[in-house]
């Protein structure tokens, strides 16, 4: 196989990995909507937890898109 | 090459001043004064400058200036008690608040075009990731002395799991410094190159003829979109890097309280 093919290939397998954030962001906002509106009183004491949950999920997607513009751009 | 979207991340595209010459056996190349040197420095000068200018009338009844300092001020300050107790806010709170105001300030810096963002390099963030790390060490063991290892012995446990999850603790111990790093790192990276690309999408389509005029909004669209988001990422990372700081040092502070 053509190395510059092989490349864009694995650019695109690489962000595949971002749907698995894009999930687990779902599922934080929708548990935290969940919560909230059985509890509204308590949701903006959560809304630290929620930003924590968010960014910490969100990063393991980032992490993977990095790896498909590194190797789209810098190999 | 501005289409290269690698480009923005070099350190020397508008000032490389030449400092001093350092021995050619060490192979870093010379001692510059450069992109990286000048945004880190206003970064600094400008969040010093801002709460010296802000602070300056201290008075009872603040001004606008003063309400927007006593506000990020009360802001990290709730988070650090809230994280690492009333101890954490004595001993750490002027380390957390200034790590978050310089990450803060470099990422705003980096959001004007043309700005080189000291961030976006994983040196800068891996430097304050393993300072944080020491930190923890350093003052896990001088104030806890051996009951600082409690950390990696979660109470609780029955005792023929124990030795696997003292091995799981001891490994997610010491890759914290690497995704604490990483995690600021890759935000600013991934979010300027995306910038860069959906941007390159716009003269691409525009010089494909009357309907690429008219598509080429499409992508323009999305990279004033995108430049919100990443003016959010840009607060929210910092945000999560000062909050993760405090978990951390709250360890060290009261190891086997989790």
């Amino acid at each position: 196989m053509d190395a510059e093919a092989a490349k864009l290939i694995g650019a695109g397998i690489a962000a595949i990995g971002m749907g698995g954030a894009g999930i687990g962001v779902g599922i934080i906002f929708g548990n935290f909507l969940q919560g909230a509106l059985r509890n509204p009183s308590e949701a903006p004491k959560q809304f630290g937890n929620l930003i924590f949950g968010f960014a910490v999920t969100e990063a393991l997607g980032i992490f993977s898109l990095l790896i498909a513009l590194l190797l789209l751009f810098v190999f | 090459m501005s289409n290269d979207p690698i480009h923005q991340f070099h350190t020397n595209n508008t000032v490389d001043a030449q400092v001093a010459e350092l021995p050619a056996a060490w192979g870093v190349g010379n001692l510059a004064f450069n992109d990286a040197a000048l945004f880190m420095l206003a970064g600094t000068a400008l969040t010093a400058g801002f709460f010296y200018w802000a602070m300056k009338p201290a008075a009872l009844v603040p001004g606008r200036a003063q309400v927007v300092a006593e506000t990020g001020y009360n802001f990290i300050h709730g988070m650090v008690r809230d994280a690492a107790g009333d101890e954490g806010v004595k001993r750490f709170f002027p380390f957390v608040f200034t790590l978050f105001l310089w990450i803060f300030a470099a990422n705003m810096l980096g959001m004007f075009p043309y700005f080189f963002t000291p961030t976006s390099h994983i040196i800068v963030t891996a430097t304050m990731a393993l300072m944080v790390f020491l930190t923890v060490i350093v003052v896990g063991l001088a104030k806890n002395g051996l009951k600082f290892f409690k950390l990696f012995v979660p109470s609780g446990v029955p005792i023929y799991i124990l030795p696997f999850v003292v091995f799981i603790e001891i490994i997610s111990f010491f890759s914290r410094p690497l995704s604490h790093a990483v995690r600021l790192w890759a935000n600013v990276l991934a979010g300027h190159l995306v910038l860069k690309v959906f941007a390159g999408f716009v003269p691409m389509m525009a010089a494909a003829g009357f309907v690429g005029l008219f598509g080429s909004l499409l992508p323009l669209t999305m990279t004033v979109a995108l430049y919100a988001l990443e003016f959010l990422v840009a607060f929210l990372q910092a945000y999560v890097f000062a909050l993760l700081t405090c978990i951390y040092l709250n360890d060290a502070l009261h190891p086997g309280h989790h």
